[in-house]
């Protein structure tokens, strides 16, 4: 698979995962190429969901680093201890220093703005902690502080997911729900919303109209207000990729997306993958059991097994590896 | 972390409204045709008009409790948290208008109009972002790390919350009764049907105007679509790009920006504070949001204003030190037969 120039869009880099004694996840070196369609299979309990989620930044692993797009985003936390400090150091040094002044010149005046002021700075700096902007997360890069990220910024930086077993917001509306979508994409702030700025409402439109046209990408157009738990299985399934396509987003996982599924409504799904990826020119990272989607659909499979990759390349190549034939049926079944 | 509901599917906001209102209406005219001396008023006398100003002052006290049983109900839908310290965040916003108003220099009811509106909008605003940021300061320190916790220890933790802030008042500020200046003068208003006193009308009209707010802000921008949806499923919301610290955290502003409105109401209206208030009148208020289903605000709306008409009614029967009773008796009544309370307990509407 080295016959595109384009870098891959994730590395994934001697990724491990322990929890307590058990090895969830062993050293797995793993590449999406750019625009491809690639899946990762394995047996029950093989770590694919683990992996899954480690890079969606649900988990950090225990060792090893993510990259995604060419910026490294998950690994272990570095110096990450420093800041709390950024925030609560500089008011502190501001406190002392109008402290000792104020006592110098015995001015109480002096010493109550001098707390006040340090108080004001230490709350705006909380409150920036907590809403972390991107010029609060630059600064930090350049202390060099280094925080996994978050599945929230994972998304910003272009990863949309589908769940194994459904997770939309049920009792929200299947526009809601792809609204909610949108969320990292949108910028309007409570202080838009309260002022019912122009950017407010031109946003709210606009993210209506691009709602609309998602669903109807899936194929649930006239069921905008539906609640989403009302939907039929199916719809259920394809709401969920229209909610992940609406965070606009550049590498789509999706996990068991035809799980529960019957052939003919599988055929539809595996038809709409191949549209995701011409028609917006996404590339598609697959976790399946159903071999039949996987062999017809991929690129490239890799295949997990208690933790470790042990076998990549095309469908045909990984079909006929006697270890993956070994993991799948057991021991007798390469005899 | 959702779990199974009666299914009246989308009917289900009407049809209690509509049942809220109906009780509301039965409790209102019950309490117009008995007298104080429970005596039956056939005739349009005395006793109406009393039970008329009485019915006034339940809105304005429903208000009151709808405002704070707001910041419950909110915090409980997206953490399921019931959030102890949340009186005690009202009672701090009523010392901080406390704070505002004296330190303006005033000490009674102000003429001069322009100056009323400066005295107002300066107690509400810096009442509201003192008790906001206070809440979101509780929310960092004492409730976020321990989300993932048993849920015993952070209702605890909110427990301890409620005492330290009470101790601070009652050791820093007063442990005893302050005085709030009332700056709107009291006068009747007369409306044609009825008279209203200026600050009830005044207390009223900004209860439901900041209710009404609330309600868009969940239903129609960007941030309230991400409190419902981390409401609904806090781990799927993140992964759909949903930042849920800073969406509990401006939850927690805003449902303390609330209480502090109520804060600075409780001043408005009653014209005092103590450090004791967040208990006493938090209980209520956290009845309150039980009453009308926990988790939806509008039911938290709704169940304050029927817990200011039944204590109300105590008092037009001559009975008010046994409001806290027949209160508590209708909750378990409401309860028994609605266990999700008069709204139930509605997902879509949580945040």
């Amino acid at each position: 698979m080295t016959d595109n120039a384009k870098p891959p869009i994730l590395v994934a880099k001697g990724v491990s995962k322990h929890f307590g004694g058990l090895v969830a996840v062993n050293s797995v070196d793993f590449d999406v190429p750019q625009g491809k369609i690639v899946s990762l299979i394995g047996p029950n309990g093989a770590g694919k969901t683990t992996f899954f989620n480690i890079i969606a930044g649900l988990y950090e692993p225990t060792h090893g680093s993510v990259s995604f797009t060419g910026v490294e985003m998950i690994a272990r936390g570095r110096r990450s201890w420093a800041e709390p400090l950024a925030w609560v150091v500089p008011p502190l040094i501001i406190a002392l220093i109008g402290l000792i002044v104020a006592t110098a010149a015995s001015s109480t005046a002096l010493a109550a703005v001098t707390i006040l002021v340090s108080l004001i700075l230490l709350i705006s700096a909380f409150l920036l902690a907590i809403a972390r902007p991107p010029f609060y997360l630059r600064l930090l890069t350049r202390l060099g502080i280094f925080r996994s990220a978050r599945p929230n910024d994972m998304v910003v930086a272009g990863l949309g997911r589908t769940f194994q077993n459904i997770r939309l917001f049920k009792t929200m509306t299947a526009r809601d729900n792809v609204m909610v979508g949108m969320h990292s994409r949108m910028r309007s702030t409570p202080v838009d919303a309260v002022l019912r700025s122009r950017r407010h409402y031109r946003e709210e439109k606009d993210a209506d109209a691009k709602a609309r046209r998602w669903l109807a990408f899936v194929g649930l157009a006239g069921k905008e207000n539906e609640v989403a738990r009302n939907l039929a299985y199916g719809d259920q399934r394809r709401l969920e990729i229209a909610r992940a396509l609406a965070s606009e987003p550049k590498l789509l996982l999706l996990d068991e997306p035809t799980a529960g599924m019957n052939p003919s409504e599988t055929a539809e799904m595996t038809t709409l993958f191949g549209r995701i990826r011409t028609e917006l020119g996404l590339t598609i990272l697959l976790i399946e059991h159903d071999m039949r989607v996987v062999m017809g659909v991929s690129d490239r499979v890799t295949v997990l097994d208690h933790g470790e990759k042990i076998a990549e390349g095309t469908s045909q190549e990984v079909r006929a590896n006697p270890r993956v034939i070994e993991a799948y049926l057991g021991k007798a079944a390469r005899a | 972390m959702s779990r199974p509901r009666p299914s009246l599917g989308r009917w289900r906001l009407p049809v209690g409204a509509v049942i809220a209102l109906v009780v509301a209406f039965l409790i209102i005219l019950f309490g117009t045709l008995i007298g104080p001396e429970g005596t039956i008023q056939m005739t349009l006398g005395r006793g109406v008009q009393l039970a008329e100003t009485q019915y006034i002052n339940a809105l304005t006290v429903g208000a009151l409790y709808a405002l704070v049983a707001l910041g419950y109900t909110m915090v409980y839908g997206i953490i399921e948290l019931i959030n102890f310290a949340h009186g005690d965040v009202w009672m701090v916003g009523s010392f901080a208008s406390w704070w505002v108003i004296t330190s303006l220099g005033v000490s009674g009811p102000i003429t001069d109009p322009v100056w009323l509106v400066i005295v107002l909008i300066l107690a509400f605003s810096i009442s509201m972002v003192a008790t906001g940021v206070l809440g979101v300061i509780i929310e960092r320190f004492a409730y976020r790390p321990l989300r993932n916790a048993p849920r015993l220890a952070p209702l605890i933790t909110a427990i301890g919350v409620s005492y330290i802030l009470e101790n601070l008042i009652e050791n820093l500020i007063s442990d005893s009764i302050v005085t709030i200046p009332r700056p709107i003068p009291n006068t009747e208003l007369n409306l044609g049907l009825f008279s209203i006193g200026s600050v009830n009308l005044f207390v009223i009209i900004m209860a439901v105007a900041l209710m009404a707010a609330l309600h868009l802000f969940i239903n129609r921008t960007r941030l309230g679509r991400a409190m419902r949806s981390t409401a609904a499923d806090r781990d799927a919301a993140q992964l759909m790009g949903v930042n849920i610290n800073q969406t509990i955290a401006v939850t927690f502003f805003i449902g303390s920006a609330l209480a502090g409105a109520a804060g600075v109401v409780q001043g408005l209206y009653l014209g005092y504070s103590q450090f004791q208030i967040g208990f006493y009148g938090g209980l209520r208020a956290f009845t309150a949001a039980v009453l009308g289903g926990i988790g939806n605000t509008t039911g938290a709306a709704i169940g304050g204003f029927v817990i200011g008409f039944l204590e109300v009614t105590c008092n037009v029967f001559g009975y008010g030190k046994w409001s806290e009773a027949f209160v508590f008796a209708t909750l378990v009544l409401v309860l028994v037969f609605r266990p999700t309370g008069i709204l139930g307990q509605q997902q879509g509407d949580r945040a």
